[in-house]
């Protein structure tokens, strides 16, 4: 098949996906399957994609024409190839998860919830392979609001609550700011192109560079900078497969992947780099990861610790951009893998243990570990990876990362990743050792156990997956560096 | 009219022996008449409708009508699109003296959005009225829509000053009685008649002492050459009065803030069909002439050096974005919500005159037909509420989302174009205004045409949490809209999402019409001889 | 008001007139709560209009523009200029429909609310509105304001 076709059909099949289901309400075997199929195929797809240009960047593929310059155009390149194979790959581990998790806990509305899920990843994908600015900015949005149905999925009060600060931030942000940086982009230069080295350098001087960086950090409220980071607390009253793919993976990284995108083809680190105008960011995004950190430590929902110990692993990757160096955005590029696994690993298992007992505060975990071994051990898993321990995935990206700031001379930003991994240990192992070590508390019933291979299953394979990542980390290395090697 | 009517092509640029040839052509046949038949045709079949008095016949004669009008409107633009003009003589005698229709990209396109909304919304209104009017009335409801349908046709077909003025009153009259039907269901329809009466009157009369004050310097009532000679007479004051009086009776009809009081209680009150053709057309034309009177008769130069109209028109549009958006998030009828927001959109299409750009007055151009395809969708929805629930209040609509699928579905497409949603036709507009901003390096506009952009995120926002996160309520009828409502609804639903996501002949159009209308019409020579 | 002499004021008389015909209108739309009162006022307002294009036609020395049957128009003789009058005639008919329209209106609103003052008009919809508000406006939570 074209490139083309292939790249049409990652769109086109998780689209189908989200019109078949609510034509399949009744029909709810069928309708999984067909949307598991989906996901396979769309995993497969991008292999295929994968398998054909070999990780090459290939020339952009017009679809469209909006308005005359302005093009819905996709194009295969290293970055969105990897963040393309992450999501529709987890999507087929979550899907499996999330018609556990549905039917174990009674969730009404599950055509609903699945076509929508479904058209969130078909906006991940033309996210992904997004050739411009303009693409990348229409699938954002229709990411926002294909997922803003699933976080007031439930219909209650709080989700209605929590579902508002959710569009009105990433509405707000999206509108308010990154429009206008867009616009301004074509304006100063008359293209949106992603082009090696940036398309801004000659046409946007001086103070205007950290202003215009500025509209586009706070404007791509996806990633989740503070102080746009409330949303993602508040989309926690999702059910627990949304959080877990979106809220840790797809949403989230396509925040942060833009943020790469932005640094890389836009603005070109080369050029960061000269005119200093990350470093501010590179500073707010040290204060986020701090700042999320601690206030993570006093959350007792599970769900929204782990969102706020995400709104601290993105500044990383935001970190890795603003740094303005090879290894940097190496590093935040690889940081995007490894902490997908890593976090989805979390959120699964909280779901899991949700699922099994109802309960989710942090408190009420006390002895759980011995009831519920298969996702604990999961979790701890995940937490180790998030803090960065070898032999787990996300020491690799930490590692980069350090090398990154040490390359700067930045010191003090060494020390702020050295700082957040201890804080990561307090806040995540604290879980892991309440469930194993403490006594159960006494209302606790001793028939609980784990709520069925569809739930437990898919975090033990995540968890597996942050292993296998370690050893094979170098290939997502070399896959990722034609990025970093973009001289103008 | 007289047959002995000629057609006359005005070449743009090139004029040349291949212009002559296809001028005679057109002068020949049924093409050639076609610049007044696009208004002579509905405007005779009112009185044919009523006439015939076979209720039977009514709709086909109307819907035909408008079918024409739509057909001749795009053979019109497409034969203008190349920055040519046509110019038609009534009657065969030659302007200044005689009447002139001149078609321009500019009004081509206004005709088309005007004659393609009337053709999308008589097949929805036969169910809406059937509803809301009772059946004695049906004939006189269509002769109207008919008449207001010609009148704005003509408003825009003309060339001539005092024609113009007669078209929009025309239209204007038709439009009152449409308001005024809505008292069937709801007697504040007849007071808002009474006072869009009052207001639409004076800002016409404003509008003709002010073509008075021009004739009176100029001898003229002919457009283009009216732009002639106010070019040569720099700093005359009776035309300075003229302006004053021109903008000012136009700004009533365009409900510019703070003239804009007519407004809300006419789109509320009128019948549903109603209000969808009156916001997505009449307030459409009335910028349109705006436009025509700013750019050409008295030039961009005139308009914005001498008469610095920029700021007057610019703290107006940004007060008519803001104030009117929040009135609208306070409204707690749904129908009365989106009239503050037209009031708030026609905010963006005087922002975009006033920035006096390419770019910019394109974006005014383009948003007149993203508007008005966007509100018509809208209008159009809540009609068919209207016609299940009862009522168009957001309590009449709570959870209508799950009894009427498919109308809520074309509705948040509507509400996402009004935000201006990429992949929508209010996206498009928005950017160009927003390029045409940053292009003048007036960055904080920029920030303030998405500031007002998020006012619209809440309103809209109340209608899809009323529509669809709400229990539906017991008592309404648990029908979808019938089919003839439905496939209306989704035309206009699915024509927001192909113009937003191909735009090029639509920001191709207005291109060209903003050009036209930036240079003015001095550049565009005056036709030599009129036919016979 | 140096400037201003008796041929000025004189001169300048229909202008004068359509001034204060124009005002005179315009004030009694506005000022009068009558609703037929109104329309008088609208209807001066437009008179005034008519005082102007007829007075701006007028060509001194000029004759009535009829031009004599064998069509040999003598080139010494000054006509006035036809044209605005033409244009009135048209706005009459604009006017009169206004005007009839108007009142059939007010016939309507009569038999709706009883009275055709505006003030009255305006409490009886503040009323509808109002109730509509406590009827509908909890919604929002936002009933009673």
């Amino acid at each position: 098949m074209e490139l083309a076709t292939l790249t049409g059909l990652t769109m086109a099949i998780p689209l189908a996906a989200a019109v078949a289901n609510p034509l399949l309400r009744r029909q709810h075997n069928l309708r999984d399957s067909l949307t598991l199929l989906a996901a396979v195929a769309t995993f497969a797809t991008a292999l295929a994609i994968l398998g054909r240009t070999g990780g090459e960047s290939s020339a952009p593929m017009r679809a469209l024409t909006v308005m005359p310059g302005l093009d819905i155009a996709f194009a295969i390149e290293p970055l969105g190839l990897m963040f393309a194979l992450i999501a529709s790959g987890l999507w087929i581990v979550t899907h499996i998860y999330g018609v556990g998790y549905m039917r174990g806990n009674g969730e009404k509305g599950h055509a609903r919830f699945f076509a929508a899920f479904s058209l969130a990843i078909a906006s991940v994908m033309g996210l992904a392979f997004a050739a411009n600015m303009f693409t990348l900015f229409l699938f954002y949005e229709l990411l926002t609001l294909s997922t803003f149905s699933l976080v007031a999925h439930k219909g209650t009060a709080e989700a209605l609550k929590g579902a508002k600060t959710y569009l009105g931030t990433l509405m707000g942000t999206s509108i308010g700011l990154f429009l206008v940086a867009v616009v301004w982009t074509y304006t100063a230069t008359g293209t949106l192109d992603f082009t090696p080295g940036g398309i801004l350098r000659g046409h946007v001087t001086g103070s205007l560079v950290p202003v215009l960086l500025g509209l586009y950090a706070f404007g791509i409220g996806k990633a989740a900078l503070m102080p746009f980071h409330r949303w993602l607390p508040a989309a926690m009253v999702a059910p627990t497969p949304v959080s877990a793919l979106l809220h840790a993976v797809a949403v989230v990284k396509a925040g942060v992947f833009t943020m790469l995108k932005v640094g890389i083809y836009i603005f070109g680190i080369d050029f960061l780099a000269e005119t200093g105008a990350s470093t501010w960011l590179m500073w707010l995004a040290a204060w986020t990861i701090i700042a999320a950190s601690v206030i993570a430590m006093q959350q007792d929902n599970l769900k929204r610790r782990l969102a706020y110990s995400t709104v601290s692993q993105l500044a990383y990757i935001t970190l890795g951009m603003a740094l303005a160096t090879s290894m940097g955005v190496l590093g935040g590029g690889l940081h995007i893998a490894t902490h997908a696994v890593g976090k989805i690993t979390l959120f699964m298992a909280a779901g899991s243990i949700y699922v099994a007992t109802h309960r989710t505060e942090i408190s009420q975990f006390d002895g759980l570990g011995r009831a519920l071994p298969v996702s604990f051990a999961a979790f701890f898993v995940g937490a180790l990876s998030i803090i960065g321990l070898p032999p787990l995935a996300g020491s690799w990206s930490k590692w980069l990362l350090i090398l990154a700031a040490a390359d700067t001379g930045e010191w003090i930003i060494i020390g702020v990743l050295m700082l957040s991994s201890l804080l990561n240990v307090a806040y995540l192992l604290s879980i892991v050792g309440r469930a194993f070590f403490l006594l159960p508390a006494e209302d606790t019933p001793q028939a609980w156990s784990e709520a069925g291979p569809l739930v437990w299953g898919p975090p033990a394979f995540t968890a597996l997956l942050c292993v296998v990542l370690f050893f094979q980390a170098g290939a997502v290395t070399d896959f990722l560096v034609p990025i970093a090697e973009v001289a103008p | 009219m007289s047959g002995q009517a000629a057609g006359d092509a005005l070449a743009g640029h090139a004029a040349g022996a291949a212009e002559a040839a296809a001028a005679a052509e057109r002068a020949l046949g049924l093409a050639g008449h076609l610049p007044v038949l696009v208004v002579l045709v509905p405007f005779l079949a009112a009185p044919l409708a009523v006439l015939l008095g076979a209720r039977r016949l009514t709709w086909p004669i109307t819907f035909a009508a408008a079918l024409f009008s739509l057909a001749a409107a795009l053979s019109l633009l497409s034969g203008v699109l190349g920055g040519d003009a046509i110019s038609y003589h009534i009657g065969g005698w030659a302007p200044p003296l005689g009447i002139e229709y001149r078609i321009d990209a500019a009004n081509a396109f206004v005709m088309v959005i005007v004659s393609a909304i009337a053709v999308a919304i008589l097949p929805y209104a036969r169910a809406s009225i059937a509803a809301e009017i009772p059946a004695r009335q049906h004939v006189l409801f269509h002769a109207l829509f008919l008449l207001a349908l010609a009148g704005l046709l003509g408003v825009a077909a003309t060339g001539d000053a005092f024609n113009l003025f007669v078209f929009l009153e025309i239209s204007s009259l038709a439009t009152y009685v449409l308001v005024a039907m809505g008292a069937y269901r709801d007697k504040r329809a007849l007071t808002t008649a009474f006072s869009y009466l009052l207001m639409g009157t004076t800002g016409a009369t404003f509008f003709v002492i002010g073509i008075g004050f021009l004739y009176m310097s100029t001898g003229t009532l002919n457009m283009a050459d009216l732009a002639q000679i106010i070019a040569q007479q720099p700093g005359n004051r009776t035309i300075h009065a003229g302006f004053a009086f021109i903008i000012v009776g136009m700004g009533l009809k365009v409900a510019m803030y703070p003239l804009h009081l007519w407004l809300p209680g006419a789109y509320t009150y009128a019948p549903s069909a109603v209000s969808a053709f009156l916001a997505a057309t009449a307030t459409k034309v009335a910028v349109y002439v705006l436009l025509r009177f700013l750019f050409t008769v008295f030039g961009p130069q005139y308009t914005f050096e001498a008469a610095e109209l920029t700021w007057v028109i610019l703290p107006l549009a940004l007060l008519a974005m803001f104030a009117a958006s929040f009135i609208a998030i306070f409204q707690v009828n749904f129908k009365k919500m989106l009239a503050y927001s037209s009031i708030a959109q026609i905010g963006y299409m005087l922002l975009g005159i006033a920035m006096l750009s390419q770019t910019a007055l394109s974006g005014t151009i383009v948003h007149l037909f993203n508007h008005a395809i966007t509100k018509a969708t809208l209008f159009m929805v809540i009609g068919a509420y209207v016609l299940r629930a009862g009522g168009a209040f957001y309590r009449d609509i709570e959870g209508i989302g799950r009894v009427m699928p498919w109308t809520s579905a074309a509705g948040v497409i509507g509400g996402l174009s009004l935000i201006g949603v990429p992949g929508t036709a209010g996206f498009v507009s928005k950017w160009l205004l927003v390029q045409g901003a940053l292009e003048k390096g007036w960055w904080w506009m920029a920030l303030l045409v998405v500031a007002s952009s998020l006012l619209a995120v809440v309103y809209v926002w109340k209608g899809i949490e009323t529509a669809y996160l709400r229990a539906p309520r017991d008592d309404v009828d648990r029908r979808e809209a019938p089919l003839t409502m439905l496939v209306p609804i989704w035309i206009m639903a699915l024509s927001t999402i192909w113009f937003g996501l191909s735009a090029e002949w639509t920001v191709g159009a207005a291109g060209t019409a903003a050009e036209a209308l930036m240079s003015g019409a001095s550049e565009l020579p005056i036709s030599g001889g009129a036919g016979h | 008001m140096q400037g201003v002499s008796w041929e000025y004021l004189v001169g300048h008389a229909n202008y004068w007139l359509f001034v204060t015909l124009m005002m005179t209108g315009l004030y009694i739309v506005v000022a009068r709560g009558n609703f037929v009162k109104k329309i008088i006022g609208l209807n001066i307002f437009q008179s005034a209009v008519i005082m102007l294009y007829i007075s701006m036609g007028k060509v001194e020395g000029g004759t009535a523009p009829i031009f004599p049957l064998d069509g040999e128009i003598d080139p010494a003789i000054t006509y006035t200029n036809p044209l605005p009058h033409v244009l009135m005639l048209t706005a009459i008919v604009v006017g009169i429909a206004t005007t009839s329209l108007a009142l059939a209106l007010i016939v309507r609103i009569r038999e709706e609310y009883g009275t055709i003052e505006e003030q009255d008009i305006w409490e009886a919809e503040q009323e509808i509105s109002a109730r509509e508000r406590r009827q509908y406006g909890e919604v929002f939570g936002e009933a009673g304001k």
